[in-house]
């Protein structure tokens, strides 16, 4: 990459002290050795346009053709995305958006069709997407309690100030405290597929499976061990302030029950950004091929997760994935983008090791 | 030192008034009672229990006292003080970032790394306490009525101890009684002061005549003396006897703590002051803490970061407030509540958050830098030490660092003062030639000796004898032959044994004696004075066995002989022997103390015992000399021996004492000693006297025995002659002279001689009464000494006048009652002594005056040029007289004969002014050389006091070096001219004057003189400034200066001891600076920026992602990543990198000085180099934040999912910009780098891995082990740091091909082979930038900055600066021509190569040789020189901006608006090229007073 030439210089100054009458007088003189006369060998570059510009070159070249790889394989991920906030008037979710809050009762329900252009094969994924929400904010990613959701006993009965103010209800602890959780989202989503021959086949989502593995099985788990009444076990704590249902009726499989519910862990997982995703749902076992068929689908939502008071936006995203992930044309644009500023780089010090540097050749030469 | 409860039954009134009298004084006395009086009663009603005792503690902490103090200590520190107010900040619960407890992590660690380094070296001060406490020592002990071992603690005041010899002093002991038969006692001080010479202590007069041992039991007395103070040369105070009678106590009796007790048996004294009271633990005080430049600079940043933090908080802040704001009363799910559940309004969660913020920054205050600059800079005082070749094997002795702290600075300076005797010299006095009543004698001979040691060390070969081996009384003519052969013998054996300067150390060391290299043992006698001195002698001897009155002989034989007794006599000489060391030559006649009462005084003299003591004085002297002469009888022509006995014979029978006292020395076989006479060896406690001393020797006149009553001389033909030692007034600083009263054995007369400096001499000089011949010739005698003397100061040699005077007894006895009464005095003794002193010295008979040389210490004036070449201004301020200082500035190269000289000599504030008003004008009209003819006429017409220096050197007066004058100035300046000119009126005037001359030299000038124009220049100017001298005069100056270097020579240790550097050699002061400095200052400032770039890039990575969070004070990295990410995983390769790290190597920054220019200007470390670093800080967070973002943006990824790779990739920019700043690639470097990366990863993973719920908040749980399985992750660790560092990199690249730095091109030449470098080198240095010789490649990239000279030359001489503004257009103008390439190429060429040569020290004619090389060159070099006119000057400004050359920049700018810019522009490389110039200057000023040199 760049001029170098290992300049280890020779110890030809070396004298030794090892007179007839040197042994008798300790000489405070200082050790001849390369580390303590600084001497060691050493590999010194030089940036000069010369030595730098196959750098600039080597790093255009391997850049560009990976950037290109990665855009390809970016833009072959499918992708749908669909806003069910309700925003607009003509959404079929205005209306339950309008009047809904954290403490209404009555579950109100929308419907949204949409068409798929393009069949989408292998695993699809299906998320729901918010935007504008800040799970990243400092109080709120601190406000839960780690070793109540590793079910610890006396966590789950007085659980971490943390939590505060998501701690204690009603003079019961809250299970699960803290405002992630108690923020969690509720929205029921499902998916039907409009067949052209006029049925409407609900297709089967997969709610396990969607969180990591070591929050399921080690993060997480239910306070009592193995006790499969969950009922029993989170008798005298009381449900977070917003949610509907206590934490032991969130699925009706006890694998899937209490804190080790899968939907509940990808929420505790706080995203980065407030702009985010969360996996919500796999289609693996569809019975059709491709999973999912070009055509119309129908998106019914049972709405209730109110969004509108900080301005959020609720989306469902449906999307393969490939081996870098989702869909994201960015890092090939990124890798194509610097390979090309290299190169042109690498063109201007070609220009100016040309123009001025040439003499610098001669230095190489002459050596 | 409540002394009322010690009696309180007293009533009696005379007592109570003395004790009230007493209290008065106790406030400047101490009492000291014998404790034994004391021992029967109880602790309390002993006198001395208040006085410390001997038990010392120098530890500062006790185990209780530790953890407190300690801490307490360290909140001193402004930082401390801030890092753990943010740790506690955390536990307030609204405003806590992080979890409290790791918030205290690493301040808990930063002040636990310091308390443990405390710990240690308390710890090793308690055990050197401990063993010094219990070392044992012999103590009185009443019960048991003898000495008994006590440890050194248990000591108290008032106990007698016993000393036996080599023991050390365990307390400051006044000398009671002594074994020795002189009542004497011998000391070596090394420890204190670091003199190895033997200090003769005294017993307390009233104890001297005890014949018995001495009984502490009937010891009664009561010591008054000085409350305990620091000063090692001063102890009064007087002892009380119960008889009533008092005797003063002089420092000459005190014993002091820390010396070794020499050649003495037994000594037994009582402990004065003990314990921390001694005067050696007053005068230990610890190293000295400064701050240097690059320190006060980046504490400069430092606030600036605290500026960028509280912006950076107070925006996010801000942020958080509006964004709270804009969902008004509809609170966001996220927006959690206060724990209590309140809801906090919009500002007061700003301001909640304002703290937070504070706390998540607070990084950006770099916490660790304070503690790695200082692992640092230990580190680079560790390799300094270890340099062999700042390593002195003359004197086994490195270089010390004493300031730990201030490495750095030695790559910044810009001033350097330095003291002359000592440090550019050797401080070998070397004796060179004398005049005697009038009489020249060249001593040719010696100066041919001295000449063949020059030339011997100029091959760096001095030689070495066998101190004292050579025999010395082998005849004259055959005397420097032999020499010569022996000496290039040994030179040639030492040679071959290739272990040559082991010998020489070895020898050195077994001879343990200062002042006595062979060099400055051996002198060679002129014929002529030693054929007068035989002759002189022996009439003398004929004389006095005739009974004639010696007053017969010639008068200028007696001058003769009494110069030369003089020269032996008057001195403080210690005469010791080889064999035994340190054993003292027993030559004793009689037992007799200097006069010291008037009863003494009238005992001794009354005509009686006048006789007797004479008589018997001369007789025994006689006798020694006729035995002695029995012994070399070869040597010295004794034909007179047998008269001699029958003449003892005779004169025996009128003595009736001498029997008594003629002794008879124990080993007096002749032969015996001989030898034993011709090692004796002389300690001296200055080299001049040491070279007298020796240079009468050689005119066998030699000094055998020195005790404190009488001085024993050796004399040709008389023999051994004893002179009655009455008084020895020691030299000093202000009368300049010393002055011995002796009684003359020969003529029996009280007689003074008095040695000292030739000004001071000459005044004292008696009037010449030219009525009678005898005062014609003592006024011609004076005239032509005089005369002489002038000649030696041209010569650079010391001068000294030899003086006597004969007293009367009436004179004698009258001076003596003064004198006894000042030496008695308590108060002002000093004063009373000094005016004795003046009373003795008047009225002098001048005898003649030597001439000594000093020799320059090896290779100094190599380092001065080298210094000068790396822009070093160097003055020179020396005690010395004014010829002898200009002399040694020719010999060291700092004046150049080419140079032209200010010499500023004022007698009155008034003159001064004027002389420098004059001056000012002189140079600006030097400078501005305009045609305006009348008016520098008229100037030089007015101007009379102004003289210039004619030049010593006869062959530069030709016409054509006169360029050279236009910009090369001198000054010379006379102590008394400094202290007018340093008024407060004046000295701004001083200054302009003073830095437009390349050399300056201050003559007679004081210590506090040296140190005021240290502190002038410094304060003023605003320079950098390195002190460098060896002596204790140059202690203050030492202190004053930013940088104070001892050198560890020959005149005691106080210099060094002020230090901050000690230098075993002047011209080590090169490696010194231009290497260790330069490495120190590039690599801490290096490591300085890169911390603060480090840390900057850190935080804003955070700061970024408060857009994104709310501004909640929430970070993406995870607590502990932040925490430790300084602590750990980025620590180890900057420190690596801030130790090792080598721009150019060692050999090429001593081969271009110029690259020093580097560190003075502070290249490295610029103000705005720290913006730019923030800024490429903050891109690259940029660009780390936001390709993580991008790639992330509105995918599943988790806080700190997200978060890590972005601290990953953090990391990774951060190693590969250290990468990129490194210069040096060792294993070490790899080695770190590597080390950090995997640290990190370790660390990573084990975390991840270890609890799933610990560590609340962030829960990372298996958060590395995921990512490493993404190939995303792996793909932005690749795209991350290129993009980060592609602007760096790629400005690195065109900086380093288009316009390298000075210190790139010396990369460059690095890298060439030795070969080549070496020959690139020795080209650069012989021949004067011909055009013809082969052109190196390398220099071809001395493209210099833009920046280069311009702005320097405004900066530097803003005299200049009303002319600045058309000269910088002019130089646009010349850019705007432009150069065609291959023109810049030799251009640049021309750059390079000539500068080194116009100030090489090496080639004495290089001037000349470079004219009749050049004149036929001339034209073909024009067009060259056209080329580098046209071509961009600023470009061609890095050599050129040195201080030195700035100023000639500055001249031959300031002439471009006048007219003709192609003959005037002087640029300094090309000596050629300015001589029309020049001429065309010389013939226009007219130059009445130029005297061209």
């Amino acid at each position: 990459m760049m001029a170098s030439s290992y300049n280890a210089k020779d110890e030809d100054g070396h004298i030794t002290v090892s007179g007839p009458g040197g042994g008798a007088l300790r000489s405070k003189k200082p050790e001849n050795t390369a580390f303590k006369q600084q001497r060691l060998p050493a590999w010194q570059p030089i940036l000069t346009a010369g030595t730098v510009l196959p750098a600039f070159f080597i790093i255009g070249l391997i850049f560009i053709p990976i950037g290109i790889g990665l855009y390809v394989t970016s833009n072959n991920i499918k992708e749908f995305e669909i806003d069910y906030t309700g925003v607009d008037m003509s959404s079929p979710c205005f209306n339950c958006s309008q009047n809904y809050s954290w403490n209404s009762t009555k579950p109100c329900t929308c419907t949204i069709p949409f068409y798929l252009e393009q069949p989408y094969e292998g695993n699809v994924y299906m998320y729901y997407g918010l935007s504008n929400f800040y799970q990243n904010h400092r109080r709120y990613v601190k406000s839960r309690d780690d070793s109540q959701l590793h079910g610890d006993m006396d966590s789950l009965l007085k659980p971490s100030k943390e939590c505060e103010p998501y701690a204690m209800h009603d003079n019961k602890p809250i299970a699960p405290c803290g405002a992630i959780a108690n923020s969690m989202f509720n929205d029921t989503l499902e998916l039907f597929y409009n067949d052209p021959n006029g049925t409407k086949v609900q297709i089967s989502l997969a709610n396990t499976g969607i969180a990591w593995f070591t929050d399921k099985y080690v993060k997480f788990k239910n306070p009592g061990g193995d006790n499969a009444n969950l009922t029993a076990v989170f008798q005298g704590t009381t449900k977070p302030v917003n949610w509907r249902k206590p934490v032991y009726e969130l699925d009706k499989n006890a694998s899937n029950n209490g804190f080790i519910n899968e939907d509940f862990i990808v929420w505790m997982r706080t995203a980065a950004l407030p702009t985010f995703r969360k996996l919500y749902r796999t289609i693996k076992d569809s019975k059709m091929v491709p999973t999912l068929p070009r055509g119309n689908y129908t998106l019914e939502v049972v709405y209730n997760y109110p969004v509108r008071s900080f301005e959020g936006r609720k989306r469902m995203i449906l999307s393969t994935i490939s081996w870098m992930g989702g869909k994201n044309p960015f890092l090939g644009i990124a890798y194509i983008t610097v390979g090309s500023v290299c190169f042109f780089l690498g063109v201007i010090l070609l220009v100016i090791h040309h123009k001025c540097g040439n003499r610098n050749n001669s230095t190489d030469i002459s050596n | 030192m409540a002394r009322d409860g010690e009696d309180p039954g007293m009533a009696k009134t005379p007592k109570v008034k003395r004790q009230r009298k007493k209290k008065t004084k106790e406030n400047k006395t101490r009492t000291v009672h014998a404790n034994l009086l004391y021992d029967h009663a109880k602790g309390e009603e002993n006198p001395n229990r208040h006085y410390a005792n001997n038990k010392i503690k120098t530890t500062k902490y006790t185990v209780l006292s530790f953890l407190p103090k300690n801490l307490f200590e360290q909140f001193h520190r402004f930082a401390n003080v801030y890092f753990v107010f943010i740790a506690l900040l955390n536990f307030v619960p609204v405003v806590n970032a992080f979890q409290p407890e790791l918030a205290l992590a690493p301040v808990v660690f930063i002040l636990s790394v310091t308390a443990i380094k405390d710990l240690w070296e308390d710890y090793r001060r308690h055990r050197s306490d401990k063993e010094i406490n219990h070392m044992d020592c012999l103590v009185f002990s009443r019960v048991e009525r003898r000495y008994v071992e006590k440890y050194w603690k248990e000591v108290r005041v008032g106990d007698f101890i016993k000393l036996r010899c080599n023991e050390i002093l365990p307390a400051d002991v006044l000398l009671l009684s002594s074994s020795d038969p002189d009542r004497l006692c011998h000391i070596e001080t090394a420890t204190l002061d670091g003199e190895t010479n033997l200090k003769q202590r005294q017993v307390v007069r009233s104890f001297f005549d005890l014949d018995c041992d001495f009984d502490p039991l009937k010891y009664y007395s009561i010591i008054e003396c000085e409350k305990p103070n620091n000063d090692l040369n001063r102890f009064r105070g007087y002892i009380i006897h119960r008889s009533g009678r008092r005797d003063a106590l002089y420092k000459e009796n005190l014993l002091l703590r820390g010396c070794t007790i020499r050649n003495t048996e037994e000594a037994v004294g009582i402990v004065i002051y003990a314990g921390h009271e001694t005067k050696a633990m007053l005068n230990n005080n610890g190293p000295r803490y400064k701050r240097s430049k690059l320190e006060r600079q980046m504490n400069v940043d430092v606030f600036w970061c605290v500026i960028i933090l509280l912006v950076m908080c107070l925006f996010t802040a801000v942020g958080h407030g509006l964004w709270m704001f804009q969902y008004g009363d509809k609170r966001p799910v996220f927006d959690v509540l206060s724990p209590e559940g309140t809801d906090l309004s919009p500002i007061m969660s700003a301001i909640y958050l304002f703290l937070t913020m504070i706390i998540v920054f607070q990084v950006l205050i770099p916490i660790s830098l304070f503690v790695s600059i200082e692992i640092v800079k230990i580190c680079q005082v560790y390799f300094i030490h270890q340099d062999m070749e700042l390593y002195d094997e003359e004197t086994d002795s490195q270089l010390q660092c004493r300031a730990l702290n201030i490495t750095e600075d030695l790559g910044q300076m810009q001033y350097i003062f330095s003291d002359k005797t000592g440090t550019l010299t050797e401080n070998k006095m070397v004796f060179r030639r004398c005049t005697v009543a009038g009489v020249e004698y060249s001593h040719d001979a010696n100066a041919r000796r001295l000449a063949m040691y020059q030339e011997m060390d100029s091959e760096e070969e001095e030689c070495t004898s066998h101190g004292g081996t050579l025999p010395r009384r082998d005849s004259v003519a055959s005397h420097q032959s032999a020499r010569v052969v022996l000496r290039s013998q040994s030179t040639k054996s030492h040679r071959r044994t290739g272990s040559r300067a082991e010998a020489k150390r070895a020898s050195i060391l077994s001879k343990h004696t200062a002042f006595s290299s062979p060099m400055e043992k051996d002198i060679t006698p002129d014929p002529q004075l030693l054929d007068k001195v035989n002759e002189c002698s022996s009439q003398m001897e004929f004389m006095r066995f005739h009974s004639q009155p010696t007053s017969q002989l010639p008068s200028d034989l007696a001058d003769i002989i009494d110069f030369f007794i003089a020269l032996t006599v008057c001195n403080t000489v210690v005469v010791s022997s080889p064999n035994q060391p340190r054993q003292k030559v027993r030559m004793r006649f009689e037992l007799k103390s200097p006069v010291k009462t008037i009863e003494d005084f009238i005992k001794r003299f009354t005509p009686s015992r006048l006789t007797s003591g004479s008589n018997s004085s001369s007789s025994s002297s006689l006798i020694t000399s006729r035995s002695s002469n029995k012994g070399c009888s070869s040597m010295l022509s004794s034909p007179s021996a047998e008269s001699t006995l029958t003449k003892l014979d005779e004169e025996k029978h009128h003595g009736s004492l001498e029997h008594a006292f003629s002794p008879v020395p124990p080993c007096y076989d002749g032969k015996a000693w001989n030898i034993e006479e011709g090692e004796l060896r002389y300690e001296a406690e200055s080299p001049d006297e040491a070279a007298l001393v020796y240079a009468a020797r050689a005119y066998k006149c030699s000094l055998v025995g020195r005790l404190p009553d009488q001085v024993t001389v050796e004399l040709p033909h008389l023999g051994k002659l004893s002179f009655e030692l009455l008084h020895t007034l020691g030299f000093d600083s202000t009368r300049k002279r010393m002055s011995v009263v002796v009684r003359h054995p020969l003529t029996d007369q009280i007689t003074v001689y008095t040695k000292g400096a030739d000004s001071v001499i000459m005044d004292l000089i008696k009037p010449p009464d030219t009525g009678n011949s005898k005062g014609k010739r003592q006024k011609k005698i004076v005239s032509r000494t005089q005369n002489y003397l002038n000649l030696y100061a041209a010569d650079g040699l010391r001068t000294l006048c030899i003086a006597k005077k004969i007293l009367s007894k009436e004179q004698y006895a009258c001076w003596l009652q003064r004198h006894l009464e000042a030496e008695t005095a308590i108060q002002g003794r000093e004063e009373l002594l000094f005016e004795s002193a003046l009373r003795l010295e008047t009225n002098l008979q001048l005898l003649g005056a030597t001439g000594i040389e000093d020799r320059l210490q090896d290779g100094v004036p190599e380092t001065i040029a080298s210094l000068r070449q790396a822009g070093l201004q160097i003055w020179v301020l020396t005690g010395d007289k004014q010829e002898t200082a200009v002399n040694i500035a020719y010999a060291c190269k700092l004046l150049d004969p080419e140079e032209e000289i200010l010499t500023l000599n004022a007698d009155s504030q008034e003159a001064c002014a004027l002389l420098l008003e004059e001056s000012l004008h002189y140079i600006q009209a030097k400078f501005l050389c305009n045609s305006t003819d009348q008016s520098t006429k008229a100037f030089h017409n007015n101007f009379i006091p102004f003289d210039i220096y004619p030049s010593s050197s006869p062959s530069s007066s030709s016409s054509h070096t006169a360029p050279f004058m236009v910009h090369r100035l001198g000054l010379v300046i006379d102590g008394r001219t400094l202290a007018y000119a340093l008024d407060k009126t004046l000295e701004d005037k001083f200054l302009a004057v003073a830095r437009s001359c390349r050399s300056v030299l201050c003559c007679r000038s004081t210590p506090l003189q040296k140190s005021m124009v240290v502190k002038l220049v410094r304060n003023k100017l605003k320079v950098m400034t390195l002190a460098i001298g060896d002596g204790a005069n140059d202690v203050s100056m030492i202190q004053v200066a930013d940088v104070g270097v001892g050198i560890s020579g020959q005149e005691g240790m106080q210099a060094v001891m002020a230090s901050d550097f000690a230098l075993p050699r002047f011209r080590y002061l090169k490696k010194l600076l231009l290497v260790h400095g330069h490495w120190c200052y590039s690599r801490l400032a290096n490591m300085i920026l890169y911390f603060f770039y480090k840390n900057a890039m850190f935080v804003a990575l955070i700061f970024w992602y408060q857009f994104y969070c709310g501004f909640s004070g929430s970070a993406m990295i995870d607590q502990w990543y932040l925490i430790f990410f300084n602590l750990m995983f980025s620590a180890f390769p900057q420190l690596i990198t801030g130790t090792l790290d080598k721009d150019v190597s060692a050999e090429t920054l001593q081969q271009l000085p110029q690259l020093y220019v580097n560190g003075q200007n502070s290249e490295e470390y610029k103000p705005y180099m720290f913006w730019m670093n923030m800024i490429d800080a903050f891109y690259q967070s940029l660009i780390c934040f936001f390709i993580p973002y991008f790639a992330y943006a509105d995918s599943d990824v988790d806080l700190f999912t997200w978060g890590t790779p972005i601290t990953t990739l953090a990391l990774f920019t951060i190693l590969v910009h250290l990468g990129i700043e490194t210069k040096t690639w060792t294993w070490m470097n790899w080695l770190s780098i590597s080390f950090s990366i995997a640290l990190f990863f370790t660390v990573a993973l084990c975390y991840n891995a270890s609890c799933p719920t610990c560590y609340s908040p962030s829960n990372p749980y298996w958060t590395m082990q995921r990512l490493l399985q993404d190939p995303l992750f792996y793909l932005l660790c690749i795209i991350t740091p290129i993009a980060a560092l592609l602007p760096r990199y790629f400005y690195r690249a065109c900086q380093g091909t288009l316009f390298p730095s000075p210190v790139q091109v010396g990369r460059q030449l690095d890298k060439l082979p030795a070969e080549t470098r070496r020959n690139i080198l020795s080209l650069s240095r012989v021949k004067v930038g011909s055009p013809l010789s082969p052109k190196p490649p390398f220099l071809s990239l001395s493209k210099p900055p833009v920046t280069g000279g311009n702005k320097k030359d405004q900066k530097s001489f803003p005299s200049s600066k009303t002319s600045q503004g058309p000269v910088l257009q002019t130089d646009q103008q010349g850019q705007r021509r432009g150069p065609t390439d291959s023109e810049r190429g030799l251009s640049d060429l021309y750059t390079l190569v000539p500068t080194e040569i116009d100030t090489l020290p090496y080639t004495k004619d290089a001037p000349q040789l470079s004219e009749e090389q050049q004149s036929p060159q001339t034209k073909d070099s024009e067009g060259l020189d056209k080329s580098l006119e046209t071509s961009d000057l600023s470009l061609s400004g890095w050599i050129t901006s040195t201080p030195l050359l700035t100023q000639t920049d500055s001249i031959q700018l300031n002439l471009l608006p006048d007219g003709d810019a192609q003959c005037v522009r002087y640029t300094r490389d090309s000596v050629e090229k300015v001589k029309p110039a020049a001429q065309r200057t010389e013939q226009e000023t007219g130059q009445p007073l130029h005297v061209t040199s």
